[in-house]
């Protein structure tokens, strides 16, 4: 790195610390918790990224994988006292009755359980492609939900788990998806990263050139996997509430969502995405909402209104944008110069080439 | 000559697939440092024989050694790290990435630090990965590719792009090298060249040869030996000169019997 | 046999019969396509609420409503392809799965916006609501009438790909895609035709699904369309025999498992995706599939 733009890193760093200070200290939680969210959304469709992306496996587990982190902190860390009020229905298993964590213990636990539930799955259907691949994961997804609604001493089944403490503030979150975004830039652009790549692009070749696809596929898994598992337990500590319901994998085509937006195999598209899409499903509530103007009631507007409009943006994405905002490409400092320059003394003419 | 251990034995070597026998009962010696062609009319199962011994197919029958090492049923990945590396007939390349990156990804079988030390960037890492970078820029420097080292594979010309597989295959370190018609596509000048090319490569990185090739005037100059293939059958081995005046291998290659 | 088990062998067939109808729309277009064409339980969906609104908004007559529901299913399909699936005909193979993806997701989310997501109770029709006792149980006709209806549909559309020019087609297209486009088959056609033919079935199916369990709703089609794409691969993918086979497994294995296990209903939606694991772990190419090998 230039030097310059080492300079323009750390202000960028700074910039964002004095941004999250402020944050914390003026906005309304309303705010806090959407900004929170898109950190969250963040760290789970960077995450799955990893696995998709830049190692091209479909895979649409993620769901799964979130539920098992976002538990693992529901269950570890209400407080004990608490816990007959819970599980009130059938009281948790004495087992674990008495096991309460702290948070950052509880969430690391839980994306470690992710990865562990990563590595069995990931044995059998690692070996399978393309679509085959997407369904299994799936379907593991599924089975973990199931299992998760079963295990009623556990997890207290379809009633899920209340009174989650709020330990995960604003310092918490964008904390860990600075530490998460970090980490995968770092991996991706080692040895392990371009393995990783070599294996999307072309499977056969990685192969004879002495890469062992089913490690790297599986590494690449249990890493996507455990940051899944962070995710999902910031996403129940945020919301203070798991339930089986959150974790339909319909939810994962939201992270599917993001990083097609973003670029498959972008870490800077993925994060920008992440922002783009959570907060605009929060912004384009009014959708949602009857609106009219005057006596004049404009027809469209009406609850599922919202949702209509993203899967015809996904839809329109995927058919005409189909690298997303930029495809396999990173934001970096030269290109934002050159936009900036762009704009600052000559302004485009048309046609110019790309 | 009859001390010398060949680098790569197959022992009748056949491959199935459903009712089909792609190549049968193929017994192929190379020694060290020989340059060896394996050719045959298409479709005679040439690159199914490659395939074989560099761990894409098992074969079905037969025992594929390498350096007195049974190597049969061995993974791809496995196969090149003993020491066998190989190009593809339709290139294969890293497409989207770029020539350095192409060469790197095959330096990553040689890796000892595991994936949380690479992340981390710790010492031991940091040493390996300057190393690895080293290596990779003399092998550029020496393919003639370094003007091209952040390109994106996919945009080399076509000569450009074949060679950068070689070179991506030699990344791996290996002893024996296998080329999948590496004139496919080429003009005569180039196909001297590469004639060339193949030659000085061998000589530098100490190398055996063992390759598929159309282009006669390439096979016969520089194979020591060559083994020709027909409808999955051995139907000839021997030198070039013995090879040119075989009437089985004419008849093969003319299809004097068969209906053309 | 005990009258409960008669029971249970009598769903356990016509669940599997609803199972078969639609799976073989999935295996139909992965046999020409190679893809999972993600939205077809949301298509099956569609075809339910077409025939709630003939039958209980419109008050068309059922037999009509029926056949104007497989018409419209059957262009819906053809909709999709057309808009979705074509314009990626020559993209990576991940694309055309998201967009399948996207498809599904679009239809679930327009249900959702148009009907509203509260299920509506599908209408009730005398004649196949009655019902006929059998060795001491009563027995709806619906239970009957779908694995006879699966039945016939599966001699027709076996006849359809044996014997008819259309059927040859379908067949040189899904064995190689370009030689048969090289020897001047409409590929755009053919295709076209599989997906009307496999939105009818899933709307045959659809239908019955709404008589014999009367609830219909925006998510309906994500379980029964998951499972029936998991009872193609049983069968072998690409093979209609082998979807109408697997249909059947999945279908009373089901069934049996709820009604011998009940302790293991919770799991019952579990039980597809393990036997699916299983498959895809022992023998990929499911019980009728054939084995194919990437060229190198």
């Amino acid at each position: 790195m230039k030097k310059q733009d080492k300079i323009l890193t750390i202000i960028l760093i700074a910039g964002l610390f004095v941004f999250i200070l402020s944050a914390d200290l003026f906005f309304d939680s309303y705010i806090k918790r959407v900004l929170n969210l898109c950190a969250i959304y963040t760290i789970l469709a960077l995450s799955m990224n990893l696995i998709n992306g830049f190692t091209g496996l479909f895979s649409l587990g993620h769901a799964g994988f979130m539920a098992i982190g976002a538990y693992v902190v529901g269950i570890f860390t209400v407080p004990v006292e608490m816990r007959s009020m819970v599980f009130y229905l059938k009281p948790m298993h004495p087992l674990i009755a008495n096991i309460e964590l702290p948070f950052f213990a509880a969430l690391i636990l839980g994306g470690l359980l992710a990865a562990l539930v990563a590595f069995l799955i990931g044995a059998p259907v690692l070996r399978l492609r393309d679509d085959y691949l997407a369904i299994a994961t799936l379907g593991f997804s599924e089975i973990i939900r199931i299992i998760i609604t079963n295990a009623q001493s556990i997890t207290n089944g379809s009633l899920g788990i209340k009174n989650i403490p709020p330990t995960a503030n604003i310092w918490w979150i964008f904390g860990t998806a600075f530490v998460t975004i970090v980490f995968i830039i770092l991996l991706i652009s080692s040895s392990y990263g371009r393995a990783f790549k070599a294996i999307r692009e072309d499977e056969i070749a990685a192969e004879a050139m002495g890469i062992n696809l089913f490690n790297h596929k599986v590494l690449s898994f249990i890493i996507g996997a455990f940051f899944a598992g962070i995710g999902g337990g910031l996403y129940g500590a945020l919301l203070g509430t798991v339930d089986p319901k959150n974790f339909l994998f319909v939810l994962t085509y939201n992270f599917l969502l993001i990083i097609v937006l973003g670029g498959m195999g972008s870490v800077s598209g993925t994060i920008i995405s992440a922002f783009i899409v959570t907060a605009g499903q929060e912004w384009l509530r009014f959708l949602d909402e009857p609106l009219s103007i005057g006596s004049f009631d404009i027809p469209l507007f009406r609850p599922g209104f919202r949702m209509v409009v993203f899967s015809i943006l996904l839809m329109l994405i995927v058919l005409f944008y189909r690298n997303g905002l930029m495809g396999t490409k990173e934001l970096n400092w030269d290109m934002l110069k050159r936009i900036g320059s762009k704009f600052s003394f000559k302004r485009p003419k048309g046609g110019e080439a790309k | 000559m009859s001390n010398v251990v060949p680098i790569l034995k197959t022992q009748g070597i056949t491959m199935r697939f459903g009712g089909i026998t792609a190549v049968n009962n193929l017994s192929i010696e190379v020694n060290p440092g020989e340059i060896v062609a394996l050719i045959g009319p298409n479709g005679a199962g040439k690159t199914t024989a490659f395939n074989m011994i560099t761990g894409v197919y098992t074969p079905t029958e037969g025992r594929i050694i390498y350096c007195g090492k049974d190597i049969t049923g061995m993974k791809p990945d496995q196969i090149t790290k003993n020491g066998i590396a190989r190009t593809f007939q339709n290139i294969r390349l890293f497409k989207k990435l770029s020539v350095l990156e192409n060469i790197l990804i095959a330096r990553h079988l040689r890796l000892k630090s595991d994936f949380l030390s690479a992340t981390l960037r710790l010492p031991q890492y940091r040493m390996e990965e300057k190393q690895m970078r080293e290596k990779v820029d003399v092998l550029i420097n020496e393919f003639g590719l370094s003007k091209y080292q952040h390109e994106v594979a996919s945009s080399l010309p076509y000569g450009v792009q074949r060679r950068l597989e070689i070179a991506r295959a030699l990344a791996t370190e290996p002893s024996l090298l296998l080329l999948d018609e590496p004139a496919a596509g080429m003009n005569p000048k180039e196909t001297e060249e590469l004639t060339h090319f193949i030659r000085d490569i061998k000589e530098r990185y100490n190398l055996t040869v063992f390759l598929i090739e159309h282009h006669m005037e390439l096979v016969m100059e520089i194979s020591e030996r060559i083994y020709v293939l027909d409808f999955g059958e051995t139907i000839a081995k021997g030198t070039a000169n013995e090879i040119q005046n075989n009437p089985k291998v004419i008849e093969a290659y003319l299809g004097v019997e068969e209906d053309a | 046999m005990s009258s409960t088990t008669l029971q249970h062998l009598a769903n356990g067939v016509s669940l599997g019969s609803l199972y078969a109808l639609v799976a073989i729309g999935y295996t139909m277009v992965y046999g020409i396509l190679r893809m999972i064409n993600f939205a077809h339980g949301d298509i099956f969906m569609m075809a339910a609420y077409f025939a709630f609104f003939g039958i209980a908004t419109f008050r068309v007559p059922w037999p009509f409503a029926f056949i104007g529901v497989i018409l419209a299913t059957a262009l819906l399909g053809m909709l999709v392809e057309r808009s979705a699936y074509r314009p990626l005909r020559d993209a990576p193979k991940n694309s055309i799965l998201i967009s399948a993806i996207g498809v599904s997701f679009l239809l679930e989310n327009l249900a959702n916006y148009l009907f509203s997501g509260k299920p509506k109770a599908f209408p009730e029709i005398t004649f196949f609501a009655n019902t006929v006792v059998i060795g001491g149980v009563s027995i709806q006709v619906i239970t009957f009438f779908i694995p006879a209806v699966t039945m016939i549909i599966l001699a027709i559309l076996l006849y359809i790909i044996n014997r008819t020019k259309l059927g040859m087609a379908m067949r040189a297209v899904s064995k190689d895609y370009e030689t048969a486009m090289v020897m001047g088959i409409d590929i755009n056609k053919v295709i076209a035709a599989t997906f009307a033919i496999g939105s009818g079935l899933a709307a045959m199916g659809a239908i019955m699904w709404g008589i014999k369990y009367p609830q219909v709703q925006p998510m309906m089609g994500v379980m029964p369309g998951l499972k029936c794409f998991i009872a193609a691969v049983i069968g072998g993918i690409g093979n209609i025999k082998g979807a109408v086979i697997g249909g059947f497994i999945l279908g009373l294995g089901e069934i049996l498992l709820v009604a011998k296990l009940s302790s293991l209903t919770g799991y019952r939606d579990a039980f597809a995706f393990i036997l699916l694991i299983l498959i895809l772990i022992f023998r990929p190419t499911g019980i009728l599939g054939e084995k194919t090998t990437e060229k190198v």
